[in-house]
């Protein structure tokens, strides 16, 4: 099919999908040459809510950058506040207490069960099947109550600080947690009935946006869209932070490079999320949540400091240079969803109009992470 | 019945048809709004009046008085006539369907073909808007009604077929009359043609296609191509092909129930037959239509040619022989023939 599209004595014409348009989720502009419904050449146009995220962090202390962190990626905004407290903990070398190391993994991995959740709602959007949306959003609506009593926010959270968190959880939070995986474990084959074995799903996803092991260390792709085409990469096992070796979790990994296999692996991974929360809270230790003696105005020694965590969509890395003063030198964002897409120009060279939105969708795209 | 009261009588059934249409249009609306909800575990619309049942007026109202852009690129005519030749076909092939036994506007000995001569119609109003509103999503959705609906058109029509072989007339009040109970209903009638309730199935997937229904709405695919063949058009514009869409689902399943389901005859013996019977399946059948929608995702469009050319044609032209042999060697006892 793709010599067809890419014959050169075909009429082309250029489509813009976006910066408005309801596939992209947001303010992405893809331009599109396309010959009939055959996408001959795909160009991403960034930049359309750059916020200059970077820079601002030149311009204040270390610890005003954290609210920043919670409005790069806003579906899954505690990885990023745990990448940035990680970096500037090494920096500073700031001690975590057990119980705060312990909280920071419950919350993140229910917040990344939040995002894979809307993740799959809007997915069976994109390819035009409403009621899931709702489905999942039911379930994560539970999820930003439990995390709202906690961190005070629904969306953008600032919720860690050098040395611990804000606040300890209470027994509430706990019980509630431990409802909500009883009911999204009995809601779970629902979802799997209803969607993964439709048989337009099936015919929808297998072998249709395939994406080779090759292009994603081409383009430096992470997360599950690696891990679908076979890379066995997570941080929280491949580069051990926090308190992730203390617990028995796996790394859903598929071969087929499809979208199916990127649908799979966020689906196993909310599984695997589940198990972790729950060996979490049946080990949480006593103690306090926040380091003593961290001081008011950190000042790192002059340096380099480099950190990653694995955020709901791949891996995320803050760069900090250090220059001995109280603001950053350099603060630098490695966001994965910036990586995931530039593979999508490649990808979806001759594939019909339908297809490659259904590989866009299963990309996981969250535009202000990628713009920053 | 002399001149001047067969006219009165065409004017009141003009009048009545034309609203039937549009109240059809306006409470499918809240009933899709409800039933989604309800599929969704929500409520659905529920503040403009008891169960938000003004919520149609309302929505009416609004896409009445809101102003007909016309952007600046488009074929004036063309743009301006499309929305028409959706609705018009849709509440003409009104005219020739039986209510009841006497209800009907137009009894007409080749009602079928008519209904279908105006289906074909609809198809042309969805090219023109699209190709009118110079939009390239809009000329896309266009381009792909067009190939959807000559897809389905034809195992539509071969079903169809079977089915006049069967009746022997084109006569919808006379199909209906030869189903006077459930076991004679066609959809049964393995007599006729053993792959009876298979017809049923391609003839309720087909015409699903043909009203660009989900799984088979791709030429309206918000997810790819915006609101397709109506993305440039607001008001009223938008607010008649809706009504046409509409109006095109309740004609489909119309002619389900009379060709399959025994049309206004009664199932149950101590319930006479009348047109409550015939509204009751035809709005069972568009809550099964609704009901699709909200399960499913959508098909591609080669998915979609592909389960027609490679499916439905060849199991219909199946159905076609088996039924042509069966007359042969049976003639039917209660078929026309």
């Amino acid at each position: 099919m793709s010599e067809l599209a890419l014959s050169p004595n075909q009429e082309t014409f250029v489509l813009n999908l976006g910066p408005q348009h309801p596939a992209t989720h947001g303010v992405l502009r893809v331009k599109l040459v396309m010959d009939g419904e055959y996408i001959v050449s795909a160009e991403p146009v960034l930049g359309y809510i750059h916020r200059m995220h970077e820079k601002m962090g030149e311009n204040r202390t270390w610890a005003q950058f954290m609210p920043n962190t919670g409005r790069l990626d806003y579906l899954g905004a505690l990885s990023y506040n745990h990448g940035y407290v990680k970096a500037v903990e090494r920096a500073a070398g700031i001690e975590v207490p057990e119980r705060a190391e312990y909280i920071r993994v419950i919350t993140v991995e229910l917040n990344r069960i939040a995002s894979h959740l809307l993740w799959f709602g809007a997915f069976v959007l994109d390819l035009g099947g409403f009621t899931p949306l709702l489905y999942a959003f039911d379930d994560r609506e539970m999820i930003l109550d439990l995390l709202e009593s906690v961190t005070g926010a629904r969306l953008t959270f600032c919720y860690f600080r050098f040395g611990g968190v804000y606040n300890d959880i209470d027994d509430d939070f706990v019980t509630g947690t431990r409802e909500f995986i009883k009911r999204l474990r009995k809601r779970l084959p629902d979802y799997h009935n209803l969607v993964t074995k439709n048989i337009i799903m099936i015919k929808r996803l297998k072998d249709v946006g395939v994406i080779s092991a090759e292009m994603c260390r081409k383009y430096g792709a992470t997360g599950p869209v690696a891990r679908g085409s076979g890379i066995d990469y997570d941080v929280r096992r491949s580069e051990p932070y926090s308190v992730y070796p203390e617990f028995d979790f796996d790394i859903p990994v598929y071969h087929e490079g499809d979208s199916m296999a990127r649908y799979m692996v966020r689906m196993d991974e909310i599984e695997q999320s589940m198990r972790i929360v729950e060996q979490a809270l049946d080990r949480l230790p006593d103690g306090p949540v926040k380091a003593e003696k961290v001081p008011k105005i950190i000042k790192p020694a002059p340096g380099d400091y480099y950190s990653v965590v694995e955020a709901a969509r791949g891996t995320f890395g803050v760069r900090l240079v250090s220059d001995g003063t109280n603001t950053p030198y350099r603060l630098k964002l490695r966001s994965p969803t910036f990586s995931n897409l530039s593979l999508f120009g490649e990808a979806a060279r001759g594939m019909l109009l339908a297809d490659a939105l259904a590989l866009m969708g299963s990309l996981d795209l969250v535009i202000p992470e990628i713009d920053r | 019945m002399n001149a001047s009261t067969e006219v009165y009588r065409l004017i009141a059934f003009l009048v009545g048809l034309i609203a039937f249409a549009a109240l059809n249009a306006a409470y499918l609306v809240w009933l899709e709004r409800k039933v989604c909800g309800h599929i969704q575990r929500r409520i659905g619309p529920k503040e403009v009046g008891p169960y938000g049942l003004l919520q149609p007026i309302a929505d009416g109202i609004k896409l009445m008085t809101k102003q007909v852009m016309l952007p600046p690129q488009v074929d004036p005519v063309l743009f301006r006539i499309a929305p028409a030749l959706v609705l018009i076909p849709a509440v003409m092939s009104f005219v020739v369907i039986p209510f009841s036994e006497n209800l009907v506007a137009r009894e007409i000995n080749v009602g079928l073909l008519m209904v279908f001569a105006f289906a074909s119609v609809n198809v042309l109003g969805l090219l023109v808007g699209g190709w009118g509103s110079a939009n390239k999503y809009a000329v896309i959705s266009a381009a792909r009604c067009v190939s959807q609906n000559v897809a389905y058109e034809i195992p539509m029509l071969i079903t169809v077929i079977t089915m006049v072989m069967i009746t022997g007339t084109m006569n919808l009040n006379e199909i209906v009359m030869q189903q006077p109970d459930i076991t004679r209903w066609y959809v049964f009638r393995f007599t006729a043609s053993p792959l009876a309730p298979v017809a049923f199935i391609i003839f309720f997937i087909c015409s699903l296609a043909e009203t660009n229904r989900a799984p088979f709405d791709l030429g309206e695919a918000e997810s790819e191509l915006i609101a397709g063949f109506h993305t440039e058009y607001s008001g009223m514009g938008f607010g008649l092909f809706f009504m046409g869409e509409y109006a095109n689902i309740v004609i489909g399943t119309s002619l389900a129930t009379i060709l399959f389901l025994g049309g206004w005859q009664s199932p149950v013996p101590f319930i006479p037959g009348g047109w409550w019977w015939f509204l009751a399946k035809v709005y069972f059948l568009i809550f099964c239509v609704m009901w699709i929608r909200w399960t499913y995702p959508r098909t591609t469009l080669w998915g979609l040619l592909n389960l027609s050319w490679k499916i439905l044609i060849p199991i219909s032209l199946l159905n076609l022989l088996l039924t042509g042999g069966m007359l042969k060697l049976m003639p039917l006892a209660g078929g026309a023939g």
